[in-house]
């Protein structure tokens, strides 16, 4: 019964951690400059854009970029560039509601799964389970027809059907929390359950949470881009990347233009959310500070 | 008990130097283990023990190199700068390694038999999978697991701590070494396992392998070694026969070691004593001595470094070592 | 308080696990972790508990601390009952009994500094000024006061477990169950330790449980000691008369398989006697 032994042998070579903290500086700075950059475009779009980027000029369809466009023209005339600006408010919609939904639902879902009976514990994430095995996509049809297809609608329906996967990464995460010598001291300090899982389980699962919020982040941008196609996400004439990137399809050859701007403008993004996971989970880690 | 052959050093190290970029984590250390000689590595954590044997076997983590010569006999080159290649022809046959932790040196999908013929298979010292496994059924027979057909067809997670660590010392013995290198080998195993477990180590380097026993535990240095080898700071402080360094210890740290060891020797208030303070952090040990902070006998002089006196075989570094006769200036 | 009145009363205790169930139609195996144990510990008493892997004693101590319930017998405090009773009704046992842990890595929070985790009892349990407590705690244990806005990682395994009794000793607790407290410490470190848990014992008249594998430090710290095996209790007794002449073949096998420093140096005396002490 009695625990393994941990006894420390020699001392860990201070090489590694050095260039790991470096990196870690490194990928919170790119990804903060990505992240920021994506909030600018969006906020600076309410107040002025180059363009209406709704406004169809016929005349000047399918131009490449100029001074006038700076990202040229699609195939109705209306300015890339305006367009680009005012999507990035709808990518950041996307993520702030999708991946919120899914992380306030889940992880509590998780850890209350952890630390509730076995029997409770089981039937959380059995239903949990369902809802993993159902298609996100199907979900989000069956909400755009009970509640009418824009939006918020279809990022709510992606947030439910990724809760599970934060719910099944919580509860992991909080067992291993609940099994430690640090949940067992804090139970004989007299702490209650609501206490533990603020002040022990949520605060050392939040690096898990943080990378899955990221790596999140990118599908739900990919999955309204999907749902857009279909008619089920941002209904136009609103710009979103996804939406752009589904209309330069048929005109791939003619112009790529058109497909790799709002290509590029969703990698970035998702790059930039990823790299700030990562960097933020290093810097939330004490462990990780420099040592005095 | 006695040996009447000749000795010849098996594992030589001379100047060991181990450092990362910026720190060094061992310095200066020099080394033998002769044939059939059971030498034991001790120091606390930080000490650089375990550098010291990784630095050997070549396993050293990233970012982390050595400077200075480790030779093993027979071999024509020197083991430090030699490629991973040569390096693992040597590993699991002339040199091999019994870590602490016998689960994670175990495949766990892998049946024990396997895991034993493997490294025969690996180093060619057998012709064929059945010669191997039943060498290897022998090998498990030898380090006295109950059942040894039947234990043989078992995976690691169904066996016992001790048991495991019994199939691991198989595997470091199956190609019959000439250097076992035990890491704490018993540290994780309950007494009367840790018993038995010394108890194979030592026939298994009763004859020609000689063995460098690393741990924090004195008894069972004592109980197990000829030689003693005492690290402090990454340095070597003090070596000799066992019962003259434990009887009879020279370097103030090791005197302290063996005080805080004994549970039976006790102050007026029956208080243990101890060496005051703790280890440093790696790269924070003093410039000269690197026991000065924390000893009791330290003076200006320990702010240079002490030459080794006497023999790398019986010796040690302190300016004012604690017995008299050592000739301290 | 008279020694005569056991200040911890364990009575036939059994507690057995049920493994996961494989098998649709079979519940999983029972696995005994302790059986039919019985023993009382008084006020002021040094209780040493003894016992190798699988000889149930960290399930003992989860007993003892009322985190775990038993399948059957009583677990009393101050004549109070322990076990059967819900954590939340369990302050009394709360304010009086603390438990340092074994490993003093895994038993402090890593993203907690060491003012909150001393803290940590004393807010649980609604003390009001925890901020002087804590000072007055780092003192006891022998951390400078600086340590309070540290995290555990930036110390050494001998402080951290340091920091790990302050933390058992901040509601002035009468009993103190030390769990392995100095089995994953260096040999300088455990002495420090062993006589910091000494002067705490003597300083704040505290009765003391402590758990090990290691007879030797048992011997030590202890007067009285429990010999456990395979979740039952082989042998109980003064530790003088135990070391002395066991009675259980399990304890004097145990005794016979630790290794200490002179025992093992005896083998050179009687080998090379010349040579000993010039």
């Amino acid at each position: 019964m009695s625990g393994v032994e941990d006894i420390p042998s020699g001392p860990v070579p201070g090489a590694g951690t050095r260039a790991g903290r470096r990196g870690a500086n490194a990928s919170l700075l790119v990804g903060g400059a990505l992240v920021a950059a994506v909030v600018l475009l969006a906020l600076v779009s309410f107040l002025w854009t180059p363009h209406d980027p709704t406004l169809v000029d016929a005349p000047n369809r399918l131009r490449g970029p100029s001074a006038a466009h700076w990202l040229g023209t699609d195939r109705f005339g209306r300015d890339v560039a305006s367009q680009v600006m005012v999507g990035a408010r709808t990518t950041l919609f996307v993520g702030v509601v999708a991946v919120g939904v899914a992380a306030l639902v889940g992880t509590p879902l998780g850890v209350l799964a952890a630390m509730s009976s076995r029997r409770l514990g089981e039937l959380v994430m059995r239903g949990n389970d369902l809802v993993l095995a159902f298609p996100a996509l199907l979900l989000a049809i069956m909400f755009g027809a009970v509640f009418g297809a824009d939006t918020l609608t279809a990022m709510l329906a992606i947030g439910i059907a990724t809760a599970p996967s934060f719910a099944r990464l919580a509860r992991g995460g909080a067992v291993e929390v609940l099994g430690t010598e640090y949940v067992l001291a804090a139970r004989v300090a007299g702490r209650r359950r609501l206490a533990i899982a603020v002040r022990h389980v949520l605060p050392n699962i939040a690096g898990l949470v943080i990378v899955q919020t990221s790596v999140s982040f990118g599908i739900a941008v990919l999955a309204e881009a999907a749902l857009s196609f279909l008619g089920l996400g941002t209904r136009p004439p609103t710009p979103s990347w996804g939406r752009m990137l589904q209309e330069s399809q048929e005109l791939l050859t003619v112009s790529p233009r058109l497909a790799l701007v709002p290509g590029l403008a969703i990698a970035l993004a998702v790059l930039g959310f990823n790299l700030l996971g990562d960097g933020l989970r290093d810097r939330l880690d004490p462990r990780l500070e420099a040592r005095g | 008990m006695s040996r009447s052959e000749p000795r010849s050093p098996v594992l030589t190290v001379t100047g060991l130097t181990v450092s990362t970029v910026d720190t060094e984590l061992v310095r200066d250390v020099s080394l033998r283990v002769d044939r059939g000689e059971r030498v034991g590595l001790i120091g606390e954590s930080g000490s650089g023990k375990s550098l010291t044997a990784s630095a050997v076997l070549g396993l050293l983590p990233e970012g982390v190199r050595a400077t200075g010569s480790v030779r093993l006999a027979g071999v024509d080159h020197d083991l430090l700068g030699a490629s991973e290649r040569a390096l693992a022809a040597l590993r699991g046959r002339r040199m091999t390694l019994v870590f602490q932790e016998p689960m994670t040196a175990l495949n766990p999908a892998m049946r024990v038999v396997d895991q034993v013929a493997e490294v025969m298979l690996v180093h060619r010292t057998r012709p064929d999978r059945r010669s191997a496994r039943a060498a290897a059924v022998e090998l498990l027979d030898r380090v006295r697991l109950p059942d040894p057909a039947d234990t043989a067809r078992a995976y690691p997670h169904q066996l016992s701590g001790g048991q495991r660590q019994r199939v691991v010392l198989a595997i470091a013995l199956a190609n019959d070494p000439d250097l076992l290198i035990c890491d704490e080998p018993t540290t994780a195993l309950d007494v009367t396992v840790q018993a038995r477990m010394l108890e194979l180590i030592r026939a298994a380097t009763a004859r020609s392998t000689g063995l460098l026993f690393i741990t924090h535990d004195l008894a069972v240095v004592a109980s197990l070694c000829d030689r003693v080898l005492v690290m402090y700071g990454g340095r070597l402080v003090e070596s000799g026969p066992v019962h003259q360094v434990f009887t009879a210890p020279r370097h103030p740290y090791t005197r302290g070691l063996l005080a805080a060891s004994d549970l039976t020797a006790t102050d007026e208030r029956g208080r243990l004593r101890t060496i005051p303070g703790s280890v440093p952090g790696a790269g924070q040990f003093p410039a000269g001595c690197v026991f000065r902070t924390r000893c009791d006998r330290a003076d200006q002089a320990c702010g240079q470094l002490p030459d080794w006196r006497g023999t790398p075989e019986h010796g040690h570094a302190c300016w004012h070592p604690t017995h008299p006769g050592g000739g301290a200036p | 308080m008279t020694g005569d009145q056991p200040l911890i009363e364990v009575t036939d205790v059994h507690r057995t696990y049920r493994r996961p169930r494989v098998s649709l139609t079979r519940p999983g195996r029972a696995v005994a972790a302790l059986r039919g144990v019985s023993f009382s510990v008084t006020a002021g008493q040094r209780f040493g508990i003894v016992g190798e892997s699988g000889s149930g004693k960290s399930t003992l101590i989860r007993l003892l601390a009322g985190l775990d319930q038993p399948t059957e017998g009583t677990v009393r405090f101050r004549g109070q009952r322990v076990s059967g009773r819900p954590e939340r009704q369990l302050g009394f046992l709360r304010r009086e009994l603390q438990v340092v842990f074994q490993d003093p890595m895994g038993s402090l929070d890593p993203r907690m500094r060491v003012r909150d985790i001393i803290a940590e009892p004393l807010v649980a349990q609604g003390h009001p000024d925890t901020a002087g407590r804590v000072a007055e705690l780092l003192e006891a244990v022998g951390l400078p006061q600086e340590a309070a806005g540290r995290f555990p990682h930036q110390f050494s395994g001998g402080q951290r477990q340091r920091v790990s009794i302050a933390r058992a000793l901040a509601p002035r607790p009468s009993v103190l169950v030390a769990d392995e407290p100095v089995s994953a410490l260096d040999v300088s470190v455990r002495a420090q330790i062993l006589n910091l848990l000494a002067d705490l014992v003597e300083r704040y008249a505290l009765t003391l449980v402590f758990v090990s594998h290691d007879l030797s430090v048992v011997r030590h710290v202890c007067d009285t000691v429990a010999v456990l095996r395979a979740g039952e209790l082989v042998e109980l007794g003064p530790v003088d008369r135990v070391y002395r002449a066991p009675e259980h073949p399990y304890t004097r096998e145990l005794l016979a398989a630790v290794p200490t420093l002179r025992g093992a140096l005896a083998r050179f005396t009687t080998r090379t006697a010349e040579e000993e002490q010039p």
